[in-house]
């Protein structure tokens, strides 16, 4: 490398911006990473908590709600959730997610008079099947999420819905 | 490709002499410290806008978690310091950066005042330095009462019974500050309406009236 390699001016171009570079740096990592911070979070678990009793269950999908604990940052509180609950042919209990797929709706069982025995979206007229595929040719695009469940002392306890994939 | 994209935008707008405007001025020999050691004094008033920059900055990134209202506010503060990453640190600069302004600006002031600076034809830049004074003092008064814990309610009760001591508008002073006779719920939004949106734009517009007028009458000269 030749003495004309590098000018004076050059040098101190780069110097001076590798050094006001680091500074802006300096000051500027903590505030995005601080602002990103819920993007990083990882989930909050979730407790299973009893939601009714395995006997109240029909093979008729039935609305049930529970309560769960809420921490929102530094605001806690209880909201109340709700399922939508059958038992297949097979006895087993199906615990469904009302949140539509499509852009996050409530649906609800059997209210479309020309789709009977279906889950309907009023928003824009999504539909779903019993066990909560999505109709085709509906808006949508996934069927509807499952929630984590288990049987104890004759009750039936929900835990996080968890999306599935299908259809 | 950088140097493309600026070309590019350049050949279309000249930019160039914009920024030229802005950045290409010579340093006089007596303000620069590398000549007299002793013009290191000619860097308070840069310092202060350095702070400043990061108060703004800092303050923007808080105000992404702080709440402005008596239940939520102490609740909000305690969780973006201690749970959010960094938040102890971005809190921190907005915190000890606000002491530290008020440090610097009162050294450059001093630095103006006994170097005469002030002197025609600058006694205009004078006038709005003081209005900028005033504005960091209400800056950091107003800000105090944001964690809204003891010590933040009760500085803002004494500093509000300081107002309410002027005479004739004292107390319309007062009523106006802490909006009603009570200093709560609504003393707490309007402190932070003032802190955030209107000591600010003041701020700001004040700053840019005083660097016109540095670059328009340049540094006063040598002792
Ligand atoms: S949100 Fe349910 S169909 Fe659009």
């Amino acid at each position: 490398m030749s003495k004309e390699d590098i000018s004076r001016r050059q040098f101190l171009n780069y110097t001076l911006t590798g050094v006001g570079g680091f500074m802006a740096a300096g000051v500027l990592m903590p505030m995005v990473r601080f602002a990103i911070d819920p993007v990083l979070a990882k989930e909050a678990n979730q407790d299973m908590v009893a939601v009714t009793e395995v006997a109240k269950i029909g093979d008729e999908p039935k609305r049930f709600n529970f309560k769960i604990k809420q921490k929102d940052g530094w605001y806690e509180s209880e909201v109340t959730l709700s399922a939508w609950v059958y038992k297949n042919g097979k006895g087993e209990i199906n615990a469904l997610s009302p949140v539509c797929k499509h852009l996050g709706c409530t649906i609800d069982w059997n209210t479309d008079p020309g789709h009977p025995n279906q889950f309907y979206c009023p928003c824009h007229g999504g539909r779903y099947t019993k066990d909560g595929t999505n109709v085709k040719g509906t808006p949508p695009l996934a069927p509807l999420d499952v929630y984590e469940s288990k049987v104890k002392d004759g009750k039936l306890y929900l835990g996080k819905a968890k999306p599935r994939k299908g259809a | 490709m950088l140097q493309k994209v600026y070309d590019w935008v350049d050949e279309r707008l000249d930019i160039t002499p914009l920024w030229r405007d802005v950045a290409d001025h010579e340093v006089p020999e007596h303000v620069n410290p590398a000549h007299h050691f002793s013009a290191f004094v000619y860097c308070f008033g840069g310092l202060t806008f350095f702070i400043t920059v990061i108060q703004i900055l800092s303050g923007m990134f808080l105000a992404m978690y702080y709440a402005p209202d008596i239940v939520n506010a102490w609740e909000s503060v305690y969780y973006l310091q201690n749970q959010v990453a960094f938040g102890v640190i971005v809190r921190g600069m907005h915190h000890w950066g606000a002491s530290l302004v008020i440090v610097m600006m009162f050294l450059h002031t001093l630095r103006v005042f006994f170097q005469g600076a002030y002197k025609k034809p600058r006694e205009l830049n004078w006038v709005v330095g003081v209005l900028i004074f005033g504005v960091m003092l209400g800056l950091g008064f107003t800000g105090y009462l944001l964690p809204w814990d003891m010590k933040a309610v009760f500085a803002t009760k004494v500093g509000i019974q300081i107002a309410e001591t002027i005479p004739v508008i004292g107390p319309i002073a007062k009523t106006f500050l802490s909006s009603g006779e009570i200093i709560g719920a609504q003393t707490l939004t309007r402190f932070f309406a003032i802190h955030v949106f209107f000591l600010p734009a003041a701020l700001l517009a004040l700053m840019g009236a005083h660097f016109i007028m540095i670059r328009k009458q340049g540094i006063s000269g040598p002792l």
